[in-house]
């Protein structure tokens, strides 16, 4: 319809009001960010009407530049330090400060409802302030964020009086016992979502029942491993329109009438379809959930190590509608052939490592993915931790599904070869992408050579995330990679044989991504050095932490860890001492 | 000092110790090893397996160490990768038992997650806290040492460390001219060949068992005392501790 005739049909001939709403309609960032590219007039309507905003480096761009661009802003998303910060790559005073966000919104007249934080540093002191400038402020989610207390949590409960939604996934947490629960007022009636999973004190029972008692709205309730059972079976007597549930502690007795009790509240919550928690259980005890087991679409046992095989798939047998799974891989193999047999819905699948010390004992191997990939087609998302994989199995799983949007492999043994034929993984992680054209995320493991990248980068068009480790030969294979996969948004590579040649082959490149780490690699402070001249719109930051006398301004030396990043703003200011940006 | 077990060769093939004179003196089936009766101990292969044992005698022999030889064993990067994988830096400390090494952020599991597993895993296993020292005997041997099982992650790395400790008595006991010939490479070799030397443990209901047939949690949880028994004498230990196995599982 827009695009008529263009001699009669002009693009300002429609009133701002109607590109407004059909705007409204598009929803995703990047067809909004698309949408503002076309002209300045749409660039101007559809800045004021933007209401979500999304940003993924929370140092690529400035509060202020956000808050003039976008007046009406209502939901913010920010990510703070990259990825491999996860797996203590990074170290802690490293950045991604969420204070002087919350500074600037409070100043200005943004009516902040939603904030999400993903691995940032988050002070009491910001959410303190957050709770006392946002009247509306309706939704605070953490996820991996630390520098925080239940005190700064007792002010978000105390202050934002139409709070609906509190969801703290994964944070370090100081927890102060303090009874920040009881701090959400009693006229606060307004909650939706409250997970605080990752609290490790006590809590006060009252405070959490009252809350629940007087929230009509709440679908989403997490509780934190110190709600005893009893407890529990109160909570879902007062909220039986539950459709997400965590619990807390789950350990009773059979025979107890604490445990019948559960059982009929249970029986009553008949809108639950995802379960997690059983943070303390025993596996006697999950008989309790077989009956609402049947609605489940999302299950994770992945931090209940005390439930093995047997129980797991006498639970699983339940769950015939299951579409996520998240399970530890003391389920191995036969468990998984029982995931396929049973789960024919499922799309996403994650298998995390009950053992992390080593301790070799087998747990799961090729042979249970290749039966998930048998029995469920719909897979599309894959966490995968395991002892070993063959080349044959990640063939077959390719061909069985060929809809993977994510596939993360992780073999537990950095560099293990296909353990039938000695050889290298290239061929089946090939056959990965060539296979599954909507490729947006991949994580390799195993043995590989130059050749999975030569793979990568001719097949995995849509690929927008890659995590390779201990991986490669020479600098051919991240070239092959840079200069095929034109989607890429992150790379990160730690321990690989890729030095300033690929680093400094096309520099444009890095302009079209959100962000590159290298760490352990061959890549020297002179090629960083080299990059930051050319491109000054990258920030390179060498992590280094050595002492500053120990590292020495040599071109040569080998950079220990290389964190770049495009940005509108320069370098930032808050960088700690052991971070040098070039 | 001409040591004919101590390799120059880089890269040259996975075990990097005089592989093919092991090969020819049917090395494998007698060497002192800790590991599932015919399989791998510690799932790592049958080359690991050797590089334990056969390292001690090298260290035994040649106190130097293996900088010379090309291993990647003082290499902070964990690039080896047609070369035998080394993680372990055993090498130069003989004194410490080879652990495994702990690479940094590996395997990539959320550090929030680890705590809560290793919490989990501490209040569910009373004893994890504590060290688990038993007594380790060696027939033929003049005295007993003890170890910490807690230090140890695998049958492999206890295997390591055991025969690291006694592998001087090993060798002491050839022939009549006793220390003076462990210089001598083949003395050694027929020693080696005829020690058919058998790891045992007593268990906490006070039976003999045979190391390596239940996963290794198992085993430091139950295990009391260690024995190196002599083959022979281990003949008779066997089928008891195959119906014991049987009783359990």
């Amino acid at each position: 319809m827009f695009w008529g005739n263009r001699k009669t049909l002009k693009m300002n001939y429609f009133p701002d009001e109607v590109l407004e709403h059909v705007f409204d309609f598009i929803s995703s960032h990047k067809d909004r960010n698309s949408v503002s590219l076309v002209c300045k007039s749409w660039y101007k309507i559809e800045r004021y009407s933007r209401q979500r905003v999304f940003i993924g480096n929370c140092y690529s761009i400035s509060p202020e530049r956000l808050i003039a661009r976008f007046p009406g802003l209502k939901s913010l998303t920010l990510k703070g330090m990259p990825h491999f910060a996860d797996f203590n790559l990074v170290p802690h005073d490293w950045g991604g400060f969420v204070y002087p966000w919350i500074k600037a919104l409070a100043k200005s007249r943004i009516g902040l409802e939603e904030l999400r934080l993903k691995r940032m540093v988050v002070s009491d002191e910001s959410l303190e302030l957050l709770s006392k400038s946002f009247l509306n402020f309706k939704s605070l989610v953490l996820v991996s964020c630390e520098g925080f207390t239940t005190d700064g949590l007792a002010a978000i409960a105390a202050n934002c009086r139409f709070l609906r939604e509190l969801d703290l996934q994964e944070n370090e947490v100081d927890d102060h016992r303090g009874h920040w629960l009881s701090s959400f007022p009693e006229s606060c009636t307004s909650l939706v979502s409250l997970n605080f999973a990752c609290l490790k004190g006590e809590i006060n029972l009252g405070a959490i029942e009252r809350l629940v008692a007087r929230s009509p709205n709440l679908k989403s309730l997490r509780l934190n491993r110190a709600v005893p059972f009893d407890t529990l079976q109160k909570l879902l007597m007062q909220a039986p329109q539950l459709v997400d549930l965590g619990t807390g502690n789950f350990v009773h007795d059979p025979s107890s009438e604490a445990y019948n009790k559960l059982k009929s509240a249970i029986q009553r919550c008949k809108s639950i379809r995802s379960l997690s928690g059983f943070l303390e259980v025993a596996p006697h005890c999950m008989s309790a959930i077989y009956p609402i087991c049947a609605n489940l679409t999302f299950l994770n046992l992945s931090y209940a190590p005390g439930l093995h095989g047997n129980d797991l798939t006498k639970l699983i047998q339940h769950c015939r509608k299951l579409q996520r799974l998240w399970i530890l891989d003391c389920i191995g193999d036969k468990g998984l052939g029982v995931v396929a047999s049973t789960c024919k819905e499922l799309q996403e699948l994650r298998v995390f490592p009950s053992d992390l010390i080593g301790a070799g004992n087998a747990a799961v191997t090729e042979e249970g993915l290749v039966h998930i990939s048998a029995g469920c087609p719909k897979l599309n998302s894959l966490l995968y931790f395991c002892q070993q994989m063959t080349n044959a199995a990640l063939i077959t799983v390719a061909k069985n599904c060929p809809n993977f949007i994510r596939f993360r492999l992780c073999i537990l043994d950095p560099q293990k070869p296909d353990p039938v034929t000695n050889q290298a993984l290239d061929e089946g992680f090939g056959a990965i992408v060539q296979s599954c054209k909507g490729l947006k995320r991949l994580s390799l493991s195993g043995l590989l050579t130059d050749q999975v990248f030569l793979y990568i980068g001719m097949y995995a068009e849509q690929l927008e995330m890659l995590s390779i480790a201990f991986a490669g030969d020479s600098d051919k294979g991240m070239l092959y990679v840079l200069n095929g996969c034109k989607k890429l948004r992150k790379l990160e590579i730690r321990d690989c044989p890729f030095g300033n040649e690929a680093l400094l082959e096309d520099v444009g490149k890095y302009e079209t991504m959100r962000s590159l780490w290298m760490s352990s690699c061959e890549v020297t402070l002179g090629g960083c050095k080299t990059l930051a001249e050319k491109m000054p719109s990258l920030s390179v930051e060498i992590i280094n932490e050595i002492e500053q006398m120990e590292f020495s301004l040599d071109d040569m030396q080998k950079v220990e860890k290389m964190y770049l990043y495009r940005t509108l703003v320069g370098h930032r200011k808050d960088a700690p001492e052991f971070v040098w940006i070039l | 000092m001409e040591v004919g077990l101590k390799m120059g060769m880089k890269g040259g093939g996975l075990n990097h110790v005089g592989g093919c004179e092991k090969a020819k003196m049917g090395f494998a089936e007698t060497e002192l090893r800790l590991g599932l009766p015919g399989g791998g101990g510690s799932g790592e292969g049958e080359v690991v397996r050797k590089r334990g044992f056969s390292e001690t005698v090298d260290l035994k022999l040649n106190l130097s160490s293996k900088e010379s030889s090309g291993m990647d064993a003082n290499d902070e990067k964990v690039k080896v990768l047609h070369k035998e994988k080394n993680l372990l830096p055993c090498a130069t400390d003989p004194a410490k038992p080879p652990a495994k090494a702990q690479v940094v952020g590996w395997p990539p599991v959320r550090s929030f997650r680890k705590n809560v597993l290793a919490t989990q895993k501490g209040s569910s296993e009373e004893s994890s806290e504590k060290a688990a020292f038993v007594k380790v005997s060696m027939d033929g041997a003049p005295y007993l040492r003890k170890v910490d099982l807690r230090m140890y992650n695998s049958y492999q790395d206890l295997s390591d460390a055991l025969a690291k400790m006694f592998g001087s008595f090993t060798i002491g006991n050839c022939g009549s001219q006793g220390m003076k010939d462990f210089m001598n490479e083949s003395k050694l070799m027929d020693l080696l060949n005829d020690s058919d030397y058998v790891p045992t443990y007593e268990d906490k209901d006070g039976d003999w068992m045979l190391v390596g047939d239940v996963p290794w949690e198992m085993f430091v949880e139950s295990c009391k005392r260690l024995r190196i028994m002599k083959g022979t004498e281990a003949i008779g230990l066997a089928p008891r501790a195959m119906e014991k196995c049987k009783n359990r599982s």
